[in-house]
């Protein structure tokens, strides 16, 4: 066995995988919006283009540059997302936000459980300040991109 | 070996109270040092004592405590004096960082003396410190701003440098004396010969140098020399300038305000004799007091047996981290200090940072301040590694056996 137990709090196995096998993690050639994400403490970047479906999020796609728990982050946030209207997604990062940062989510929509229980392999970054933002950084992208902006900083 | 009579490291850890903390239920390895080194006893004291028994303002007071607080102060200017053997403890200026030196120079030099068409020469390793003032330079007062580039080694391309030089252009050359991203320690004397020759001035950023050498500023003949104090084992908001008396007093004040006037009425004022032209405000008096503290602790280990400990430590981690599969090392230089950057495959700087401080390892990662670099580099980010004079083999070798957990986590 490999003497790693204490490292898997915060790197589960679904997050080694998506940070190291995103899914998702191409451009889109077909996209409505897109925005760019960049944290300047840290040097992550990431891009994410979106197809429109009926007012929903269809396609996503991200390139990123940064650590596993940012790949994955944006990995799982495609997933979660497809379907959603922007005022879904939106509630749907603030729930994921407060679960990133205090390891919980306390006051959660009940319709938010569902889509929060995929995201809970990143909710170990709470004992870590510095990695939060790790893992909201493409959110910011992806919220920028529905709201018409071009750029985003998770700081 | 004579040094290890001399140098004990376990005594040295002794006086530092904060070694004996535990990370994470584990015995702490810091192995961030050149970010900010831990403290002595006797600077902590040094500072708790100042505020105890003997604090006033200075400069001004005409009462007992202002003067005794003024003496121990001003003995902090005589210890740098000495530290560096400068000439005369008027050249040296107390500003509150590195950054504040370098802003200092930029102003009051950049803008003082340089003439527009001039240009400023740094180097392709420099920490932003030594970048954004000399930009905000070049934009406001049309200096141009020079690179040299560095060699894929990681240093510095001296015939590239004296290329930069040949046109008579160069007003001042602004260059670190080793590097915080690749621990390369870059030829001082040369650099001074060459720039000298073509008849510009030379100041180094030696954030880190002075940490791991003997700065002597006479012997290498440079003009300014600039370091902070809260990497020397100081406390955080102390930094020093030093510069040549006479080029300081050629040089317009930075920031007016109090201590730094000879006279002031609303038609004119004037300045004050340097090193007080360029103090304005009441300065950091209390951390004056404590890198007086640090000064003498490090001269009492001794620089010799000081660069000997880590000499020894960066060869046997060089040696060690080698070994490990997949490990980059960044940067090669022939003259090095205890700062090493590295890469691992597969594994993202942060990943692996994090991964180390669940090991109770600090050590930093991204860009380090110094983008430039790391573009040149073809990287984000490295993660560092690096010594003080309270690092142990031991604290190395739990590095190697860290990084090797975290090889097999992302492997």
């Amino acid at each position: 066995m490999k003497q790693t137990d204490d490292f898997a709090d915060l790197y589960q196995e679904v997050i080694l995988d998506h940070g190291r096998h995103p899914r998702h993690g191409k451009r889109l050639e077909a996209f409505d919006v897109t925005a760019k994400g960049d944290n300047p403490m840290c040097g992550d970047r990431v891009q994410v283009w979106v197809k429109l479906d009926n007012g929903t999020i269809g396609a996503v796609g991200f390139e990123a540059r940064g650590c596993a728990i940012s790949v994955a982050s944006a990995d799982l946030m495609v997933e979660a997302v497809q379907g959603r209207d922007p005022a879904d997604t939106k509630a749907l990062f603030e729930a994921f936000r407060d679960m990133a940062r205090t390891g919980s989510c306390r006051h959660c929509a009940a319709e938010l459980e569902a889509p929060l229980e995929r995201l809970a392999p990143l909710s170990g970054v709470h004992e870590y300040p510095s990695r939060v933002k790790c893992a909201t950084l493409p959110w910011h992208a992806l919220i920028a991109a529905l709201d018409g902006v071009k750029e985003a900083t998770s700081e | 070996m004579s040094i290890t009579t001399s140098f004990d490291v376990n005594r040295i850890r002794q006086d530092f109270p904060i070694l004996s903390q535990t990370i994470r239920g584990r015995p702490m390895v810091f192995l961030d040092s050149a970010a900010s080194a831990q403290k002595p006893r006797a600077v902590i004291d040094a500072m708790v004592g100042a505020m105890e028994t003997q604090y006033a303002n200075v400069h001004r007071g005409l009462h007992w405590m202002s003067e005794r607080t003024t003496e121990a102060y001003e003995a902090c200017r005589d210890a740098v004096a000495t530290l560096m053997n400068a000439r005369d403890r008027s050249e040296i200026v107390f500003t509150n960082n590195i950054t504040g030196s370098i802003n200092l120079m930029a102003h009051s030099y950049g803008r003082g003396i340089l003439k527009p068409g001039q240009a400023v020469v740094i180097s392709g390793m420099e920490h932003h410190s030594n970048i954004v003032p000399w930009q905000l330079l070049r934009d406001s007062h049309a200096i141009e701003l020079r690179v040299v580039p560095i060699t894929n080694y990681g240093e510095l391309d001296m015939e590239a440098f004296e290329d930069l030089l040949r046109d008579g252009k160069v007003g001042l050359v602004s260059i670190t004396h080793m590097s915080n991203v690749l621990g390369t320690v870059t030829p001082a004397e040369r650099i001074v010969r060459v720039a000298h020759k073509y008849g510009a001035k030379v100041m180094f950023d030696g954030a880190q140098a002075i940490v791991h050498r003997k700065v002597d500023v006479q012997a290498l003949d440079c003009d300014f020399y600039a370091w902070t104090g809260h990497k020397l084992y100081g406390p955080t908001g102390i930094g020093v300038l030093w510069g040549r008396k006479e080029l300081l007093e050629q040089m317009p004040p930075f920031m007016g305000g109090g201590d730094m006037i000879s006279s002031v009425t609303y038609e004119k004022s004037t300045w004050a004799q340097v090193p007080h032209k360029f103090e304005a405000g009441t300065p950091a008096i209390l951390e004056g007091i404590g890198l007086k503290a640090a000064i003498d602790y490090v001269q009492g280990i001794g620089y010799d047996a000081l660069a000997a400990h880590e000499a020894a430590l960066t060869e046997h981690a060089l040696a060690r981290l080698s070994t490990i599969k997949g490990l980059t090392i960044i940067g090669q230089a022939q003259d090095r200090g205890g700062v090493i950057s590295f890469a691992m495959d597969g594994a993202h700087a942060h990943d692996v940072a994090t991964l180390l401080d669940r090991q109770g390892i600090a050590v930093r990662a991204g860009h380090h301040c110094a983008e430039p670099l790391m573009q040149r580099l073809n990287l984000d980010s490295t993660a560092r590694a690096s010594f003080g004079v309270y690092t142990t083999h031991e604290e190395v070798d739990a590095l190697a056996t860290g990084l090797e957990r975290v090889r097999s986590f992302f492997k």
